[in-house]
């Protein structure tokens, strides 16, 4: 039995290469299993099954930066950290995003000091930026949606 | 079974058998510090573990007291496993004498407790095996803990300043 008998002969879609495979490339999101700090522990919950975001399409957190495409920063980054989260972000294959989640990541938060790198726009180019201290799931979620939007708008031009 | 000491009587038999190496005694709530004389801390660890059975070195710290004089103090926390008493012996250090001697050959685990004071302070041990930086990057520059360091490192950005806080910001590439 297939959709046929439910709804009717379906027939051909039709639509832009773009949009179809904007379409499919915002739907099988890829993050990194990459936790900082207390901000992951909401990744963590964001993912498991009370707020599900596998919903989205973004069930499958890999533990290697070459089989993901997304990059959460989910926490403070310190100044000895930053290396090697740019050399992860090198390993993860195009096209990639990063979401900055939490006020460290963003703009440092409440460390303004020495050992903390002072948002991590400074070592990555950053997609959406989540506030919070840590953000609630649904802010998280909110702004994976946001960054679905922004991939289902990116312009041919823009592949790589 | 022999009933463990309360830590204060460590006091007399200690301090004569140390002598001029202890410049001052301290108790507070059963707390024994003693003030030991730079040049002779490694002999009064020494005699500490060996003779007083003060087996560990629980921690190994040092405190900035930037407008006093002398301005560093390195403290050592030591406990005493069979007899289950603990004493802290502390060395002033003075602002342009920022060296002292290791406590690595008596007690092993000031290894890498020594290279966080050096990586923090800036304090020379003489006689560390490894006196490298711990905390922080390889590079960097200065040691974060001393008063002198900024404490802050970038303005905080509010809505009258903004822009110029951020336009000197560093941007990362793609």
């Amino acid at each position: 039995m297939g959709l046929e008998q439910k709804l009717g002969n379906m027939g051909v879609v039709t639509m832009s290469a773009e949009k179809a495979i904007n379409w499919a490339r915002s739907n099988a999101i890829w993050p990194m299993l990459f936790g900082l700090a207390c901000c992951a522990i909401e990744m963590m919950s964001t993912q498991a099954s009370n707020y599900d975001m596998s919903r989205f399409g973004m069930e499958l957190m890999r533990a290697s930066p070459r089989q993901s495409d997304l990059m959460i920063v989910a926490g403070r980054v310190s100044r000895k950290m930053a290396p090697v989260l740019r050399n992860l972000y090198d390993q993860m294959p195009e096209p990639k995003w990063v979401i900055s989640m939490g006020d460290c990541a963003s703009c440092g938060g409440v460390f303004n000091n020495y050992a903390v790198v002072q948002g991590v726009d400074e070592i990555v180019p950053v997609d959406v930026y989540v506030a919070g201290c840590p953000p609630r799931p649904e802010a998280l979620i909110d702004g994976i949606l946001k960054l679905q939007d922004k991939i289902k708008k990116e312009p041919l031009a823009k592949w790589q | 079974m022999e009933q463990p000491l309360p830590s204060t009587n460590i006091g007399a038999s200690v301090l004569a058998a140390l002598g001029e190496s202890v410049s001052d005694t301290r108790v507070f709530r059963d707390e024994v510090t003693l003030f030991v004389v730079k040049e002779h801390v490694s002999e009064v660890l020494q005699y500490l573990r060996d003779v007083e059975k003060f087996d560990m070195l629980t921690d190994e710290t040092c405190v900035d007291y930037l407008p006093r004089e002398p301005r560093f103090g390195i403290i050592y926390q030591l406990y005493s496993m069979p007899r289950n008493i603990r004493v802290r012996v502390k060395v002033m250090l003075s602002e342009n004498d920022r060296s002292i001697q290791s406590a690595y050959p008596v007690y092993r685990s000031a290894n890498w407790l020594e290279r966080e004071i050096y990586d923090l302070f800036g304090i020379m041990f003489v006689g560390h095996p490894d006196l490298r930086r711990i905390m922080m990057p390889p590079g960097w520059e200065g040691h974060p803990l001393l008063k002198e360091h900024p404490v802050k490192v970038e303005e905080v950005a509010f809505s009258f300043n903004r822009e110029r806080v951020m336009a000197d910001k560093p941007r990362a590439q793609e």
